[in-house]
């Protein structure tokens, strides 16, 4: 009788119940959630009023005098700085400026504000440069052309694939963002779960439950019904994250607006990340089973498992040069590198395209560590679960390792 | 046919032999004591006869077949080393422990409230584990060892931990389900409940069996030629006897061999004085253990 699916279902139902798993599950779409909600008010609050505003300014050189009116922004002229200033004391103007009479030959303008500030507001800064631009300009060359001076381009990029059509994913910042994200959430999965589990058997072995447990099932169904049931509630976990990107995006694209509503998931993108989750947890799972075989107790193995879980968050550190070079030879070696693999395909996914050959290799690498990892954990779950109280010496976890 | 046969097994742990060449059977209804000093491979061998572990050489037969996964549900285990998960509620503990050895939900239930209550643990159900006493935790675990009614009850060092009541409580149910025709392995240190328990015996040694057999055999086996006296007054001079010894309320008269101790009655009788006790000395089984296991270290 194979008890597999009765471990499952206690490991499963035992570990989503448990108020880890509960916290973080929900913190991060609930803290996006939150970022949406604080930016609406935020913005709400601090969104310039759309009232108009009356700046001075006097023009030593002559020239300016038109165009006065620049969306909500009026340019009031006056005679002379202390005119202007007594103005701005009286807060008739919100602020003034000056334009030198060498200002064709220096382009300096000087600005007089009465609150202090880090830079200038970009609307005053724009109505400021097309005032100036278009008087300098009117009569000179057509209107057209005015116009193009004020916003001189719109780099609109269109990425083709290798036959010359158009890509279906067009690349960017913002679409990095969900890849990302998701980067980091699936690593904090895969060390969450995969650590759980080791918890949970160096536990059974530390309270002496796994010798009831070995009398009522064999090491291999036991081993499987707890890497399965503990993998389901991870993958419960990534499947709620990856289920509520679309709705988040949603929300977020008509709260924020702007490029958020440009983003473009891959097409791939949620299936790889499902698929890598269950990969990267795999392969976790069957060191932390090893690992909790041959550690005497709990604070041993979790000791060990800070060491080998840090290439699942180091693809991570690397984020700044990964941007600048997504498809470097290094890269790709460790995107086939079983332990990075899963982070760091995500977030090339989310950079450039990652070429089918590697997706494949990297899977394949995987699948084929994950089989000789769960012989070797067996191996090791066998000879060593129920040796209590002395860590074996390497040469004797190798002879074991070897001898089956 | 026996409950447990065990032939000529052996298990090494690196090049140091733990159980040599082990054999012994014993019979449904009957309580098997598993005796020896520590580190004398008891436990190494229940978990051979549980198929935790694999000997090395030699077989085991369980209710007559070969274990396999299907034989584990028939047996029950305590091990000595106790533990259950301390966040679990005693009842969800029993039930995923009683699923494990293939019982369905429902007659887990019920057996589980009729066990708990039998045990004085029935308003203890909802609780978690960790609230619980050593001793509490000790008769869940027993309760989790034979909620599946087992053929074969293994158990190790089962009173270890124990007040006197649960004791008593854990030997009652021991006894009731020998008398239910159940098999039982009791492996433990304390001698005095071998004896009261225990229809045959295998003392081990160093991986070795050093004593095997009927409890009473063995005990005759190891008599001494002496007889334990408590009587009003002086016996005196008793024909047959070579040395008298003795004791706070008792007399110990070693006999010479030409006299049955009923014929040393018989003169003690004759000689006038009243008889409170008379009783062939036997050595006790914690005597017989020493002299077995100290005379293999000495």
């Amino acid at each position: 009788m194979n008890k597999t699916h009765l471990i499952f279902r206690h490991e499963f139902w035992h570990t989503i119940k448990r108020t880890g798993f509960v916290v973080l599950t929900l913190v991060p779409p609930l803290v996006i959630l939150l970022g949406i909600g604080v930016y609406d008010v935020i913005s709400g609050i601090t969104k310039p009023p759309a009232e108009a505003t009356e700046i001075g300014y006097v023009d030593e050189v002559g020239i300016f005098g038109r165009f006065t009116s620049q969306e909500e922004i009026t340019l009031v002229p006056f005679d002379s700085g202390e005119a202007a200033t007594e103005a701005l004391v009286s807060e008739d103007i919100k602020e003034y400026f000056v334009i030198p009479s060498d200002f064709i030959s220096t382009g300096t303008i000087d600005r007089y504000i009465t609150q202090r500030e880090l830079a200038p507001p970009a609307a005053t800064t724009a109505a400021i440069e097309n005032f100036i631009d278009s008087n300098l300009l009117e009569g000179k060359v057509p209107e057209t052309v005015i116009t193009r001076v004020e916003a001189p381009l719109n780099l609109d990029t269109t990425t083709l694939t290798a036959t010359g059509e158009v890509a279906k994913q067009q690349g960017g910042m913002a679409n990095f963002i969900v890849p990302g994200v998701f980067s980091v959430l699936l690593a904090l999965a895969l060390i969450f779960n995969s650590t759980y589990l080791l918890r949970s058997l160096s536990e059974e072995k530390e309270t002496r439950m796994m010798e009831i447990l070995l009398s009522s099932v064999s090491p291999r169904q036991l081993l499987a019904g707890k890497v399965l049931g503990l993998g389901a509630a991870g993958l419960l976990q990534v499947g709620v994250w990856v289920s509520l990107i679309p709705l988040l995006l949603n929300l977020a694209s008509s709260s924020i607006g702007g490029f958020i509503s440009t983003i473009q998931l891959p097409a791939n993108f949620l299936i790889l990340g499902i698929v890598y989750f269950i990969l990267g947890y795999a392969i976790f799972a069957v060191v932390s089973a090893g690992v909790a075989a041959i550690s005497p107790n709990v604070r041993e193995a979790q000791g060990i498992a800070s060491i080998y879980t840090v290439p699942a968050v180091a693809p991570l550190w690397f984020m700044s040069l990964l941007l600048l070079a997504p498809n470097s030879p290094v890269w790709v070696a460790f995107s086939i590198f079983p332990f990075t693999a899963p982070v760091l395909v995500m977030l090339r996914l989310g950079v450039t395209g990652v070429p089918a050959w590697q997706l494949a290799i990297s899977i394949a690498v995987l699948v084929a560590c994950i089989i000789g990892g769960l012989v070797l954990a067996s191996r090791l779950l066998r000879a060593y679960m129920l040796m209590y109280g002395k860590r074996p010496n390497l040469g004797e976890i190798v002879r074991n390792l070897r001898n089956g | 046919m026996p409950a447990v046969e065990v032939n000529h097994i052996v298990k090494s742990y690196a090049d140091r032999v733990v159980v040599d060449r082990l054999s012994f059977s014993f019979d449904q209804g009957e309580i098997f004591g598993l005796i020896g000093p520590n580190g004398a491979g008891k436990t190494t061998t229940i978990r051979m006869v549980m198929d935790i572990i694999k000997p090395d050489a030699g077989d085991i037969t369980v209710l007559g077949e070969r274990l396999s996964e299907d034989t584990k549900n028939r047996l029950g285990y305590l091990p000595e080393e106790r533990g259950l998960y301390r966040k679990l509620t005693v009842i969800d503990t029993v039930l995923y422990l009683a699923s494990l050895k293939g019982m369905e939900r429902y007659p887990a239930e019920e057996r589980a409230d009729y066990l708990l209550k039998r045990t004085g643990m029935l308003h203890h159900k909802g609780k978690k584990i960790e609230e619980l006493s050593r001793g509490m935790g000790q008769i869940i675990q027993f309760i989790v060892t034979i909620i599946h009614d087992p053929e074969l009850v293994v158990l190790d060092e089962p009173f270890g931990g124990l007040d006197p009541v649960n004791t008593e409580l854990l030997k009652e149910m021991i006894v009731e389900l020998r008398h239910r025709g159940k098999a039982i392995i009791l492996s433990t240190h304390q001698m005095n409940q071998v004896e009261e328990l225990c229809d045959r015996i295998l003392m081990v040694d160093d991986g070795r069996a050093v004593l095997y057999g009927n409890l009473e055999e063995i005990k005759s086996r190891y008599k001494s030629n002496s007889v334990i006296v408590s009587a009003g007054g002086d016996p005196g001079q008793i024909r047959g006897v070579s040395e008298k010894r003795a004791h706070r309320g008792y007399v110990e008269l070693v006999l010479d061999g030409s006299m049955t101790p009923d014929q040393v009655l018989k003169e003690l009788v004759g000689a006038g004085l009243s008889i409170n006790r008379f009783e062939v000395a036997t050595p006790s089984l914690n005597e017989i253990f020493l002299r077995s296991v100290g005379k293999n270290h000495e």
